[in-house]
Parts: C-alpha cells; sequence; structure tokens
C-alpha cells in the first residue's frame, strides 16, 4: 500500500508534552514539514524559548538551543552571524516575543537579522498558568484580570507584527492562524516563504501565527478556534504586513 | 619584538584578536569605552565580526548564540552592565559555554559612577546571577599582562568549556603602558564536538541547554560541574609573590591596588621591614596554596582593596583564623594611597610588637 501521510523526519517521533486542542503540535508539524520539503534538515538550527514551548527543542529533530526568557532572537543573532548558511528559527510565544522580549526582536527586526521568529500569540500564558498576556484581548478574562482586561489598569494589547512591520530590516512580516484546515494551509505556505527569504538573505522574517489555548481560556478544542477566529482576528487581522521589494 | 605604547582596554582588544576571538558583542559604557573602539576598526580588518548589542542583556544572549555555535567570543562591560548579564551568565556557566567577559570595574552601587573601583569583586567569584555556579576569574595589574592574559583567558574557558571573566578597573582600563607583543604565532583552537551548528549529516543531535527539568539529573549536572570546578581549583591557582621570602607581615591586593601596594612594600623593605605582597592573579580560584607557602613566616596579612572589604573574607579563609586578617580599602572611586597603606602597615607593625 502506497504511504501517503506520514510524519515529517524533520520531528522526532516522541509524545509531545501540549495540552489537548493546543495548536502548538500542529505548528511544530508545519515548520518540520518545511523543513524537509526545502531539503534543510542538515542546515537547521531551532532556538527554543520559555512557556509552553520550553520542549520544542525535543521535538525538533534537527540541532538546537534552549534560550532564557525572552532573549531567543539575540541568542539566533549569534548563531547566525557565526553560521550565516544555516537556517536557524526561532520559536516563541506571546509572554516571550510581546513581553519580556521586546527589545530583543525589535533590536534584531532593525538589524534585519537573517533568521526568522516563529510567534505564536494565543493571547494567554500558558506555562505558568493562565495568567494575562500582552496580547490577551479587552476585556478578557485571565487569571490575573479576574474582571477582564481593562483599560485603565492593564492598558492594551500589543500587536507585535504591525510594530515589527515598520522596519527597514523587517524583509517578511506575516500572520497566520490554524484555526481551520484552510488557514493552516496558509499558515504552512507564509512559513516556507519567511524560510525563503531567510535563505535568500533578504533580512528579518516572523510568521505570527494565531493560536488556541483551550485550558487556560476554559474551552473546549472547537469552542477555543470559535473563539480565535471570533475575537482575535478581528483584532488581530491576518494578511501579509510586510514584504520587502526584493521578495519574488 | 615589536614594543609599543597601548592603553589597557585596546591591550584587551588586540589580546582577544591575537588570541583569536573573532566574535564581539557589547553595549557602551564607561570606563571599558575604548575596548569596543578598538575592536570596531580591527574586526573588520581580520574578518571578525564587532556588533554593537541594543543592551548588556542581548549582548550576553549574542555570547551564549555564538559561542555555543562554537566560536571564540567576548563582551565586555562595566558594573552595570555586568548585573544585567548574570542571567545570561548563569545560563552559559548551566550549558557549560567557553567565552571570555571582561569587567572593567567602576564605582558603585546602582550607577555609582565612572571613577575606578575593585567592588565588583563578588558578584565575579561568589555567583552573581542564581543557582550554583563558578566563573573563572583573572585579575591583570598591568597592560602587559593584560596581552599575556587575554589567551589564557579564551585558552582556559575552552578547556574547562566555563565563561571567563577578566577583571580589571578604570585605571587599568585608561592608562598607557609599554607592552611587548610577540610575533604572531599559529592559534590552534580546540575541537568543539558538542557545538550545535546544524547537523550537516552528523548523526548525532546536539542541544545548547541549561535545562534539567528532572530533578534527580539537575543535581547530577550540579554535581559534575562541580568536579569540574574541583579539577579548576587546584590547577589554574596563579598569584604573584613579592618580597615575601621573610614577610612577616603580608599585603594581599590584586590589580591597580597590588600596583600600590608594592611602591609600600618596597619602602618599607628600605627600612628593613619585612614586609611583601601577595597579588593573586586568579581571583577564583583563589590562590590559596599561596597562603600556605607564607604562613610560616606571616604573622599577619592586611587585604588591601577598592573596596568595602571583599576579597577579605576570602583571605580569611585561606588563613582559616591562624593569623589575624587586617583590611585596608578606599571605594567609590577613590584610589587608595601609599602613604596611607604605609600608615596602616606601620599601625600593624607596631601592634605586631606590643
Amino acid at each position: 500500500m502506497e504511504k501517503v501521510f506520514t510524519r515529517p523526519n524533520s520531528l522526532k517521533d516522541m509524545p509531545m508534552h501540549y495540552c489537548p486542542g493546543c495548536t502548538h503540535g500542529i505548528v511544530h508539524r508545519l515548520v518540520a514539514e518545511v523543513i524537509d520539503e526545502m531539503d534543510m534538515f542538515d542546515r537547521a538550527i531551532a532556538v527554543a524559548s520559555v512557556g509552553c514551548s520550553v520542549f520544542a527543542y525535543e521535538y525538533f529533530y534537527c540541532d538546537a538551543y534552549q534560550a532564557s526568557h525572552g532573549r531567543a532572537p539575540a541568542v539566533a543573532t549569534g548563531i547566525k552571524r557565526v553560521l550565516p548558511d544555516r537556517l536557524v528559527f526561532t520559536y516563541q510565544g506571546d509572554g516571550d516575543l510581546a513581553s519580556i522580549g521586546t527589545g530583543e526582536v525589535v533590536h534584531a527586526a532593525a538589524r534585519g537579522e537573517k533568521f526568522t521568529a516563529i510567534y505564536i500569540n494565543n493571547a494567554i500564558y500558558g506555562m505558568t498558568g493562565g495568567q494575562m498576556a500582552p496580547t490577551s484581548l479587552m476585556g478578557q478574562v485571565t487569571i490575573t484580570t479576574p474582571y477582564g482586561r481593562d483599560r485603565e489598569n492593564n492598558g492594551f494589547p500589543v500587536r507585535m507584527s504591525e510594530m515589527l512591520a515598520l522596519l527597514d530590516g523587517s524583509a517578511y512580516v506575516t500572520r497566520v492562524s490554524v484555526h481551520s484546515p484552510a488557514s493552516v494551509g496558509k499558515a504552512k505556505k507564509a512559513i516556507r516563504k519567511a524560510f525563503e527569504v531567510q535563505m535568500a538573505g533578504l533580512g528579518f522574517s516572523i510568521v505570527e501565527v494565531l493560536s488556541s489555548c483551550p485550558t487556560n481560556w476554559g474551552l473546549p478544542p472547537l469552542k477555543a478556534l470559535k473563539w480565535l477566529e471570533e475575537n482575535m482576528i478581528p483584532y488581530y487581522p491576518l494578511g501579509e504586513l510586510k514584504i520587502a521589494a526584493e521578495v519574488v | 619584538m615589536a614594543k609599543m605604547l597601548m592603553k589597557g582596554n585596546e591591550a584587551i582588544g588586540e589580546g582577544a584578536i591575537r588570541a583569536g576571538c573573532r566574535y564581539f558583542f557589547g553595549y557602551p559604557i564607561t570606563p571599558q569605552s575604548e575596548l569596543p573602539h578598538y575592536l570596531a576598526k580591527k574586526m573588520p580588518e581580520v574578518g571578525g565580526l564587532y556588533l554593537q548589542a541594543e543592551s548588556e542583556t542581548a549582548s550576553i544572549n549574542m555570547v551564549f548564540g555564538a559561542a555555543g555555535a562554537g566560536a571564540r567570543v567576548m563582551t565586555s562591560s562595566s558594573g552595570p552592565g555586568i548585573s544585567l548579564m548574570q542571567e545570561g551568565i548563569s545560563y552559559l556557566a548551566g550549558a557549560e559555554l567557553p567565552c571570555v567577559i571582561v569587567n572593567i570595574i567602576r564605582g558603585g552601587p546602582g550607577l555609582g559612577n565612572i571613577a575606578p573601583a575593585q567592588s565588583d569583586y563578588f558578584q565575579a567569584v561568589k555567583g552573581g546571577g542564581h543557582g550554583d555556579y563558578r566563573l573563572i576569574v583573572l585579575a591583570p595589574a598591568s597592560v602587559q599582562e593584560i596581552i599575556d592574559l587575554m589567551g589564557d583567558a579564551f585558552d582556559l574557558a575552552d578547556k574547562y568549556r566555563n565563561p571567563v571573566m577578566l577583571m580589571g578597573d578604570g585605571v587599568l582600563g585608561q592608562m598607557m603602558e609599554p607592552v611587548e607583543l610577540a610575533g604572531e604565532k599559529e592559534i590552534t583552537i580546540p575541537k568543539k564536538p558538542w557545538a550545535s551548528t546544524g547537523r550537516m549529516g552528523r548523526k548525532d543531535k546536539r542541544l545548547i541547554s541549561s535545562l534539567q527539568i528532572v530533578p534527580e539529573n539537575c543535581e547530577k549536572h550540579n554535581i559534575k560541574l562541580f568536579e569540574k570546578y574541583a579539577v579548576a581549583g587546584q590547577n589554574e591557582q596563579r598569584w604573584e609573590e613579592y618580597c615575601l621570602e621573610d614577610a612577616e607581615l603580608v599585603l594581599v591586593a590584586f590589580g591597580t591596588a597590588a600596583r600600590i601596594c608594592k611602591a609600600v612594600v618596597d619602602t618599607c623593605r628600605a627600612e628593613g621591614r619585612a614586609v611583601g605582597l601577595l597579588r593573586p592573579v586568579t581571583l577564583w580560584p583563589f590562590p590559596v596554596k599561596a597562603f600556605e607557602k607564607t604562613i610560616a613566616t606571616a604573622k599577619r596579612y592586611l587585604s588591601v582593596e577598592m573596596s568595602m572589604g571583599q576579597m577579605v573574607e576570602d583571605v580569611r579563609l585561606a588563613v582559616n583564623g591562624r593569623r589575624p586578617v587586617s583590611f585596608y580599602g578606599r571605594v567609590g572611586g577613590m584610589l587608595p594611597v601609599a602613604r596611607d597603606i604605609y600608615n596602616e602597615v606601620q599601625k600593624l607593625l607596631a601592634r605586631g610588637k606590643a
């Protein structure tokens, strides 16, 4: 019988620790599929961050690093400057990239560092137990905003991709989602384009992936995907925010 | 052999290049500025990289990435910037990554000032960052010694897979002295069969990480690190002995404070007093062996520092109650003056007679 679907080589054959219904697994798979399809397994280097995806370095079967909280873009800068022909990507959540690590990602983008950030935005802190994230929506109830996120106390959600798209060093900035089969397909294309932009040496690239967190949102997986579609996408519109002129 | 005048900070840069270091990541801060200035100009000439980071936090994490990729890499800063790097230094030690960190110390605490000090001693030798770890800490006392120690710093970092800190003060960084530069020699950087460089056909996966989520493994990792530190502690102690063979009063000082103490020893010796100087070159490992050599003749020790008394604690541990240990220091960017140290010595000698 012909095998038509299998685990990508770039993903290790092991159980993942993610919660049921979490979309990290989907995004891991998409990244691994793209690495395989681009035949880049031998040159790929993953930089895991701190948060739910802290063990991403176990799942990606390529060489890897585990960076301190928020500093993955600085670590990736060090790696890529030493090994300019490798495919280097960070895998960071919204607490890591949009809160503690804003400085590092902004300046990596400004310098036009030639690595790719895979940025998982699920509007909440997962690993530490459901606290408000910089990306939590207005009114969103979390364990640290039990009365809902409010502007007086918490201010407003951060749209990282829009900010990063303003920087001249950013070559490719896009926001995708994984709430439906069609959106998953588009997310994969975006990851491929970002990796191609990196390997063409055009500058910094980032793929923001709107993701769900059923556990900490307190929703069953399907309802969580629906919540993402109805609440997150209006505030975080999908699409390419920056494509440098050199990108074909 | 060429002899030339050089600033201490520039000598650090030249020493690094001669040691085969080709990557520098740093953020501007006084009083170490001449070092990044020097490397910004020189690194491109030797095919290396000078990168100005957005912060010290970023610098040390860039060092983490470059060291993990197998490069000889360094950063430099002064007190406040070194404080910002502490988390990263702990990660480097935990992940066993070799690199060189330079601290040209200024007055503290807080923003303090930009004048020379030695008050980051505790931070350098007792940890600084979180968790159990050690840095190898080198303390040169002249521009020539800076050049000589930079090569050793990178070699020690590679040998022990551990960050090495070279610690000076604003005087050492800023002053010019004649240095002799040995001819360019062939540099052999040891192979790094652990570096995470992309598999490139390799069967095994390589991971650079300080995460040990299973407590049993984390304990094992700590024990392994401390076995390594025990070897370094035994083998890497360095010091200079100055008029110690019959010294009854032993001054203990490093860096610029040691230079001033030498003048005091000379004055005392001219007066026929048995005073000597023990100058630690490695602050970690602390040269306890040197104390064993002096304990037979020594009646008393005096630690002279540009701090409120930090190294004196290690002097007390080394002497271990066998002799009285005193302290004299100036702080906040003020230098100990030879005359004042001399007066302190006279007081202690008089006390010894009573």
